[in-house]
């Protein structure tokens, strides 16, 4: 096991609402190790999004052990937490969350600026090299207005990319994608994955987008319902050629 | 996090809204430019009195009839007939730290000559009248001491009155004038003075005689004002003094609140008058430091709409690793950015709009080193300042909140 990038043990989180107190997570038990592509599937309210906000170190578990990359997270502060998330983590949200009116290379720049031991030339270099890992180096000095809603994501991807984290964790990153950019998608997290080595965890509802991640951990009332191999996993390039000529994007 | 990175992502986060941040400015630039215009305004009228002190003789001092009792009864100042010529006398015979001496009589009336006729006053005066008020003669003569004890009906005149009623190409010298139904002889042109600070067109005038102002034009026996010079600008004080006591003996007067006469010093007229100038600088001032202030807050509102209008960005930027007081740091130097610029600006434009109102409305204006520095440094406060408040609640933002707010 000291291949776990992510141990959970035990990891409950309540939460107090009114006089109510509402259990997201009542006793969750998992451990994704190095260079795994998982998919966190459940509903809403399964608790799914309170166990990536846990994983992500923007929330703390009320009780039991999450160590991330060996270090145990139950323990830190604000801004422990904060600096752990710029070395460790790379966060794709569904909305994307760039920046408007900033450039390509400056929105991916940006997760360098709060590195003080990156320098400028250091931090131009390290975007340039994750946006041509995102196929974007054409469009590096294009706003997020002048991008389509794949690129956007693929800017975002790059962002996450660009302090060499140990894990990315992706929040719906397709949910605003139509089927033909998410699979687009999708074959880049493979990429990602197969090609350089990357652990992703990906938060869906969508089977379709679970059945090309390698393992599916499914979610449902603040337990972990089932985990389950997906056995042959599927290539999201084999994917996008299934799907009909001239169904693209502009 | 080091402040050089902090410095590029809060320049970067206004470059993205650049007409916001010159709104935003406009407050602080129109407050420092009025502070810095309006102290240069009230600094110049001030200077423009002390110089004009200068010009008018400073060891100026005079007498003016104060209020008296008439079997029980005050008079008002005006109606006061106290001083006398023998007061005048035992002053001059006595005083040892006066240079020259003269009465001071004057009444105003219409000046006529052929079928032109002008308003103006008329002041008589002895043969030290005309150095004592520092006038100058640019032509002709000065009335002689025979002259005056014999009520002779002879003038001086001043360039405004010569130009209104003589015509070109006229020598005044010679010529007689009517005034109040007096003919007077002009026998001399004074030189040209200007206005004084206080608008008054000191060219505008007549002098003669004090006998024949007194006794041809007004028939009174009193004179009105006593005008001494001071031996120098240090010895004004000791005449000030001498003048008292040498009026209260002549006047039998015991206590000072008895007074029926006033002695005055240009020094002191200046001091009252430069005073008023002090009030009205602090007063104009005050009115540009509140449009100061509320450029500030203007720079406050901004910050915290934009706090608002930012959460997502505070989100996104605490989950990629920003902490609390990285947001808090940014916002505070957006906020100092954004009034230290907008008061740069303000200075450039605080200078400009001095030379302007100095040069086309004839306003003397100073401008003072202490008064720039001072916006500049209170523009820098007002940054720290407005600007901590929506800063601290961008800190205290959730990052999860911030990332799902809408």
């Amino acid at each position: 096991m000291a291949n776990n990038i992510i141990e959970v043990s035990n990891l409950k989180k309540y939460f107090q609402v009114g006089d109510l107190t509402v259990q997201a997570l009542k006793g969750v038990n998992l451990a994704i190790r190095s260079g795994e592509f998982v998919a966190i599937m459940g509903t809403s309210g399964s608790g799914k999004s309170t166990m990536l906000n846990i994983l992500g170190c923007l929330d703390i578990p009320t009780a039991g052990d999450y160590k991330l990359d060996g270090v145990s997270v139950s323990g830190l502060n604000r801004n422990q937490l904060a600096e752990l998330r710029n070395a460790k983590l790379g966060f794709v949200f569904q909305s994307y969350n760039l920046l408007s009116r900033t450039s390509a290379l400056e929105n991916v720049e940006l997760p360098l600026y709060y590195n003080s031991s990156v320098k400028a030339k250091e931090r131009k270099e390290r975007a340039m090299a994750a946006l041509e890992a995102v196929g974007l180096t054409d469009r590096i000095h294009h706003m997020p207005n002048q991008l389509s809603g794949g690129q956007q994501q693929r800017v975002a991807i790059a962002r996450s990319l660009v302090n060499d984290p140990v894990v990315i964790l992706a929040d719906e990153a397709t949910g605003n994608l139509d089927t033909r950019t998410s699979y687009e998608i999708m074959e880049l997290f493979q990429r990602l994955n197969e090609d350089h080595g990357k652990t992703i965890v990906f938060v869906t509802h969508e089977p379709d987008i679970a059945r090309l991640t390698s393992r599916n951990i499914i979610f449902r009332d603040g337990w972990v319902v089932k985990e389950q191999m997906t056995g042959e996993k599927v290539s999201a390039a084999e994917m996008l050629k299934s799907l009909p000529v001239g169904d693209h994007e502009v | 996090m080091n402040y050089v990175n902090l410095m590029k992502i809060a320049k970067n986060a206004l470059m993205r809204n650049k007409f916001r941040a010159f709104l935003t400015m406009l407050g602080i630039i129109i407050g420092v430019a009025s502070v810095i215009a309006m102290l240069a305004i009230g600094q110049g009228s001030k200077k423009s009195i002390q110089d004009q002190m200068s010009s008018m003789g400073s060891n100026l001092v005079f007498i003016m009839p104060g209020s008296q009792q008439r079997g029980g009864v005050m008079m008002g100042n005006s109606s006061s007939q106290s001083l006398k010529l023998v007061d005048m006398e035992a002053i001059r015979l006595q005083s040892t730290n006066i240079s020259a001496i003269s009465p001071e009589v004057r009444t105003s009336g219409q000046v006529v000559y052929g079928n032109s006729n002008w308003p103006t006053s008329i002041y008589g005066g002895n043969t030290d009248y005309l150095s004592i008020r520092k006038f100058g003669l640019e032509s002709g003569r000065l009335f002689t001491e025979r002259e005056i004890t014999t009520l002779a009906k002879v003038c001086l005149i001043g360039k405004t009155v010569v130009s209104k009623i003589f015509p070109k190409g006229v020598d005044p010298i010679g010529q007689t004038i009517r005034f109040k139904d007096i003919p007077l002889k002009v026998i001399g042109i004074l030189s040209e003075k200007g206005e004084n600070s206080f608008g008054q067109d000191q060219d505008d005038m007549l002098i003669a005689p004090y006998t024949t102002v007194q006794r041809r034009l007004l028939a009174i026996d009193y004179i009105q004002t006593i005008l001494t010079s001071a031996i120098s600008e240090a010895r004004t004080d000791a005449a000030i003094n001498d003048l008292q006591t040498i009026m209260r003996k002549q006047h039998k007067i015991s206590k000072p609140e008895d007074d029926d006469f006033r002695v005055m010093s240009q020094a002191e007229l200046v001091k009252t008058f430069t005073s008023i100038s002090d009030i009205l600088t602090t007063l104009l001032g005050a009115i540009a430091g509140i449009s100061l202030l509320v450029g500030g807050i203007g720079i406050m509102n901004i910050m915290y709409v934009s706090v608002t209008e930012r959460t997502r960005e505070i989100g996104l930027r605490m989950s990629i690793g920003g902490k609390g007081r990285d947001i808090l740091m940014q916002f505070l130097i957006e906020s100092t950015m954004l009034s230290v610029v907008g008061g740069l600006i303000g200075i450039g434009l605080g200078y400009l709009v001095s030379a302007v109102v100095g040069t086309m409305m004839g306003w003397p204006v100073v401008i003072m080193t202490q008064s720039v520095v001072l916006s500049f440094l209170v523009c820098a406060a007002i940054g720290i300042f407005f600007g901590w408040y929506p800063a601290k609640k961008a800190s205290n933002l959730n990052p999860i909140d911030a990332l799902r707010y809408e």
